[in-house]
């Protein structure tokens, strides 16, 4: 009995410990959760001297030679605002992120940005699968994600800025230009993802109602480097126009294996979209010369703004550096948030949203304006043809820029690509 | 054994309470890591116990993630086309995406694809007495197979992009926190019944059998028992899990692509189990979750050189701790047996000289 009794108390002590620790467990979480709500209402991450933005990119992994020049663009640009006085008398504070070229990746580092470090606004990307992992990410968490890439365009999310070109800024004026300036027979080839898969359904389609012909399409896997078969190909059906739009390390060995073909670009003009200036520097300039790309920008754009730009660039990170359009875009990005906040007065995702539409600013490549509807930017095409310095040289522009038109809702022959 | 046991319910009683002491987002990745845990426990039972080294697990965890994927899908488009279809050119819901408007059909093809694939994939290569390396090569070519295939049929599966953009689940919104931690205590429970179901298999005959086909499986042929069901059984049962942690991952995640799939997320799902140790099923949760836990720690401290330190953990794990990390544990234990046993025989040995004398 007596040792029944013992034992009966030390149950008892034993749940009400128990019970103390889970009461004091939920009271603690509650607690932070309170200090979370508060700290949510007074506006994020803002401090009374700094205000911290989110930079997204992969310094690792394939993607990493591409993205970490756009990670050095928007430091440059956030350290030009810090310089002249910050933005609403605060310092602006990056938080650095590696998506590691990895999707999900992407998606946690994007959550971790918003959730735990509350920036007020994140730059970031390159890839459209990580766009689109990051985008349910950032429309959950009412943050803001500026996106600095051309991509295949069919998107339009309240939560992303796009500062890179969408179709009807790249693909269908370079195709109209091609069709009047280089032939009607078009060979398409691309990476099998899906930017090539989409640009393609559009080229197809534009050169049905414009009167071109499609004599080949060749898709192949991405890091795949033996084009001697689809060259043979090309030989064949004698296209007057390649677009091309092969990713990363498929373009050294395709242009190579074009050249030891003995197809220079006298024979064959290939048009692509993917090789800017960064990437020409590891194909060769040589191996390139004479074929043409189409961007909204090229390094040796002839404007004020881009000379100081340049200039800036490589004192900063190196003599042997180039800036190409995706810097450019991620530079612009950066300052055209800026003139929103300035704007807004205000950091919130909302008020700089709606600040946003019709902010200019004049970048490198020429004065760019935000689209408020689509949340795209405004931008001059330009069609340029590689130097065997690898530099482009421009061959022909839109003169002014073109309003961004996600959807290709102004092109009657794009009805049927969307239902 | 009492003592051990003890330590295994305290780890799984952290992992229950986890939701009151972790913030959301480390809560989310927690539960990610939880998931990893589930392929972990299966690659132990076909790798540290059967002897199978698979290099291709990510199919069957892909094939489970697109199947809760599409359901997802269809339930955020609301009755339209998904979206990545409309753009594709694709004017009708392809026939096989019709069932998975069902829950109850996705959520069962989440584990029964899987399970199909890695039957009818092992019955014919054990049957035929393949294996060793040249399993895991053939592993390894059904990873290429699928994932070139989902990259292919863009219209049909989403390509490189994947299935994103969910918003509710049964009719919960998936971001709001209440279903997170509904669905993080969900994991928990699925990964203890899973634990607890394998570790009852590998003390069982069964189990015996599993490490006999491991370590000799002509004598195991010999004394009359079939290895080629026992190793079928145990290789669709590591699929299952597979398919299943796919299912929770997404639900998790949000997200689905052809690269989660892949050879780099294959090979890596079997440094986890060699992180924590093969032959020991709760060696290789903790294996999946420090390593993946360390992969976020240090990419969130060092963005820049982050690789380089979790490269070093594989290589100190590899070149110091063979066992892996509950190695550690079990050498430190067995030394300490050993020293007893020693000091026990010591002073028998004295006890007996002085016996003599």
């Amino acid at each position: 009995m007596k040792r029944l009794k013992g034992n009966g108390l030390k149950w008892l002590s034993l749940l009400l410990c128990g019970s103390l620790l889970v009461l004091s467990g939920c009271a603690a979480s509650s607690a932070v959760d309170e200090a979370k709500e508060k700290k949510k209402e007074s506006s994020t991450s803002e401090t009374n001297d700094t205000v911290k933005v989110g930079i997204l990119h992969s310094l690792s992994g394939t993607m990493a030679i591409s993205e970490v020049s756009l990670r050095d663009a928007e430091l440059m640009a956030i350290e030009e605002i810090n310089e002249s006085g910050g933005l609403l008398g605060k310092k602006i504070e990056p938080v650095i992120e590696d998506g590691a070229s990895d999707w999900p990746t992407f998606a946690e580092k994007a959550k971790k940005l918003l959730q735990k470090d509350k920036v007020v606004t994140i730059f970031g990307g390159w890839t459209s699968a990580s766009r689109k992992a990051m985008l349910p990410v950032v429309e959950q968490n009412n943050g803001l994600l500026w996106y600095p890439v051309q991509y295949e365009g069919m998107e339009s999310s309240p939560n992303i800025f796009y500062t890179g070109a969408t179709t009807n800024q790249q693909i269908v004026p370079a195709v109209s230009w091609l069709l009047q300036n280089k032939g009607k027979k078009f060979f398409l080839l691309g990476s099998d993802y899906v930017f090539p898969r989409t640009a393609n359904k559009i080229i197809k389609a534009q050169l049905k109602a414009e009167g071109g012909q499609l004599v080949g399409e060749e898709y192949t896997p991405l890091g795949h480097t033996d084009y001697s078969t689809i060259i043979s190909k090309i030989k064949d059906v004698k296209p007057d126009v390649v677009f091309n739009t092969l990713n990363g390390d498929s373009n050294v060995a395709f242009f190579k294996q074009l050249k030891d073909a003995g197809i220079t670009a006298k024979d064959l003009t290939v048009m692509s979209v993917s090789i800017a200036e960064e990437e020409i520097r590891g194909i060769g300039g040589d191996v390139l010369a004479g074929h043409l790309a189409v961007w909204n920008y090229f390094q040796s754009t002839d404007t004020p703004e881009n000379k100081v730009f340049v200039e800036k660039y490589k004192e900063k990170y190196g003599k042997d550096r180039v800036t190409d359009d995706p810097i450019e875009a991620a530079y612009f990005a950066v300052h055209l948030w800026a003139e929103a906040v300035k704007k807004a007065g205000s950091f919130d995702v909302d008020k700089v949203k709606k600040a946003a539409d019709g902010i200019e600013y004049k970048a490198p490549g020429g004065t760019v304006k935000i689209d408020g509807e689509t949340q795209h930017t405004w931008k001059i095409v330009r069609i340029g043809e590689i130097q065997p310095d690898g530099q482009f040289k421009e061959l022909w522009n839109s003169g002014e820029a073109v309003k961004p038109d996600p959807y290709l809702k102004s092109y009657p022959w794009a009805k049927d690509l969307m239902n | 054994m009492i003592k051990k046991n003890w330590m295994y319910w305290l780890f799984f009683l952290a992992l229950f309470l986890a939701p009151f002491y972790l913030t959301e987002f480390r809560l989310s990745l927690l539960g990610k890591f939880l998931c990893f845990a589930m392929i972990a426990i299966g690659i132990s039972l076909i790798w540290g116990y059967t002897g199978i080294l698979s290099l291709g697990h990510g199919v069957y965890f892909g094939l489970g993630a697109y199947c809760m994927a599409m359901y997802l899908k269809l339930e955020a488009s609301g009755g339209r086309l998904p979206d990545f279809m409309e753009w594709s050119g694709v004017n009708k819901l392809p026939w096989f995406w019709k069932p998975f408007e069902q829950p109850v059909i996705a959520i069962s093809s989440a584990i029964i694809v899987p399970v199909l694939l890695a039957m009818f994939l092992s019955y014919f290569t054990f049957r035929n007495r393949i294996k060793g390396v040249y399993f895991s090569l053939l592993s390894q070519a059904i990873v290429v197979v699928f994932v070139t295939l989902f990259i292919g049929k863009q219209e049909w599966t989403g390509g490189t992009n994947g299935l994103t953009n969910f918003s509710t689940v049964f009719g919960f919104s998936l971001s709001s926190p209440l279903t997170q931690i509904v669905l993080y205590l969900l994991t928990v429970v699925l990964l203890l019944s899973m634990f607890l179901f394998s570790r009852w298999l590998t003390r069982s005959r069964f189990g015996r059998v599993l490490v006999a086909i491991r370590d000799s499986e002509n004598r195991v042929r010999f004394l009359g028992f079939n290895p080629t069901t026992y190793k079928v059984f145990v290789y669709s049962l590591s699929a299952a899990f597979a398919g299943i942690a796919g299912a929770m991952f997404v639900l998790q995640v949000g997200l689905i692509s052809p690269a989660m799939m892949g050879i780099i997320p294959s090979i890596e799902m079997v440094l986890w189990v060699a992180v924590g140790g093969r032959s020991s099923l709760i060696g290789a949760i903790i294996g999946a979750i420090v390593t993946n836990g360390a992969k976020s720690f240090f990419s969130e401290n060092y963005p820049d050189i982050w690789l380089l330190f979790l490269g070093g953990l594989f290589i100190a794990v590899v070149l110091f701790l063979p066992n892996g990390l509950t190695g550690v544990y079990q050498s430190v234990r067995q030394r300490k047996k050993q020293g007893e046993v020693r000091a026990n025989e010591a002073s028998s040995h004295v006890l007996q000289r002085v016996s003599r004398f």
